[in-house]
């Protein structure tokens, strides 16, 4: 698995949430009810806070740094898949988008408490694949599997 | 330690979910960077910070944080307030600043967590 790819088979269910960009008041909002979600499902208290976590950072880029975008949730047998998906516009660099501590966030962001450069590199630990694709003027694609056993 | 114990020693004053008052944390984590608490951040610790938006709230929310001490006599507005009562979170505040606050905890036995 190294290339973005939706795998629709075996979702038991789907959650979709729709991220508006410069939202802070509401930023958190859509984490916190797929976590809520996933606590009714019963899920392994552990596994639903790495799935938090991993939505949450994932909410507050497409917050801070898309023109909008979503975060879709497939909740299947064996593992949580959450794909991010977002309308532009684009990270240049990957590989700098991942390291520690960089980060290109405003002065807003920063006044919430964001833009340490923490994001990605912590969505990355939280999940067990993490694959992100972007292209500069098109957008960027996030898909991060947590799996119930690992 | 008690998170009583923890509003006594540092004359906080209880601003939401008083109820929960007689939970446990075993470590603390001050930051006013809310990334850096979610990337090293475990339940049972203690959030010491002297931010105060919504954000901070929604962080303790995803890491099942029951407690938040604000410092330097920072209170946060009542929608925040009423967040952190939904979600069951205990919200102090106290005139320390963060490195005072923290001393005190420290000379009491509260610890740091292992990064």
């Amino acid at each position: 698995m190294n290339t973005y790819e939706k795998d629709q088979k075996n979702v038991a269910l789907k959650l979709h949430y729709d991220i508006a960009n410069d939202d802070f008041s509401r930023a958190g909002e859509a984490s916190s009810k797929i976590k809520k979600m996933l606590k009714q499902l019963a899920i392994d208290a552990n596994i639903v806070r790495r799935v938090a976590i991993a939505t949450y950072e994932a909410e507050i880029n497409l917050v801070i740094h898309s023109n909008g975008g979503n975060i879709e949730v497939f909740i299947k047998s064996d593992c949580i898949e959450i794909y991010v998906e977002d309308c532009g516009p684009g990270i240049e660099n990957i590989d700098l988008a991942m390291t520690k501590g960089f980060s290109t966030a405003t002065n807003v962001a920063r006044e919430m408490g964001f833009g340490a450069g923490m994001g990605l590199p912590n969505m990355e630990k939280m999940s067990d694949a993490f694959i992100i694709e972007s292209e500069l003027g098109a957008g960027t694609n996030i898909k991060m599997i947590v799996r119930y056993e690992t | 330690m008690q998170i009583k114990y923890v509003a006594g020693i540092l004359n906080a004053e209880i601003l939401a979910f008083e109820q929960g008052l007689e939970h446990d944390v075993v470590t603390a984590f001050g930051s006013d960077l809310m990334s850096d608490v979610l990337a090293y951040v475990e339940e049972d610790t203690l959030l010491i910070t002297g931010l105060i938006n919504q954000q901070v709230i929604r962080t303790a929310e995803m890491l099942d944080l029951k407690a938040i001490l604000f410092v330097r006599g920072k209170i946060p507005c009542n929608e925040v307030i009423q967040l952190a009562e939904e979600k069951q979170i205990i919200l102090m505040m106290t005139k320390e600043s963060l490195f005072t606050a923290s001393g005190i905890l420290f000379q009491h036995g509260l610890r740091g967590i292992k990064i």
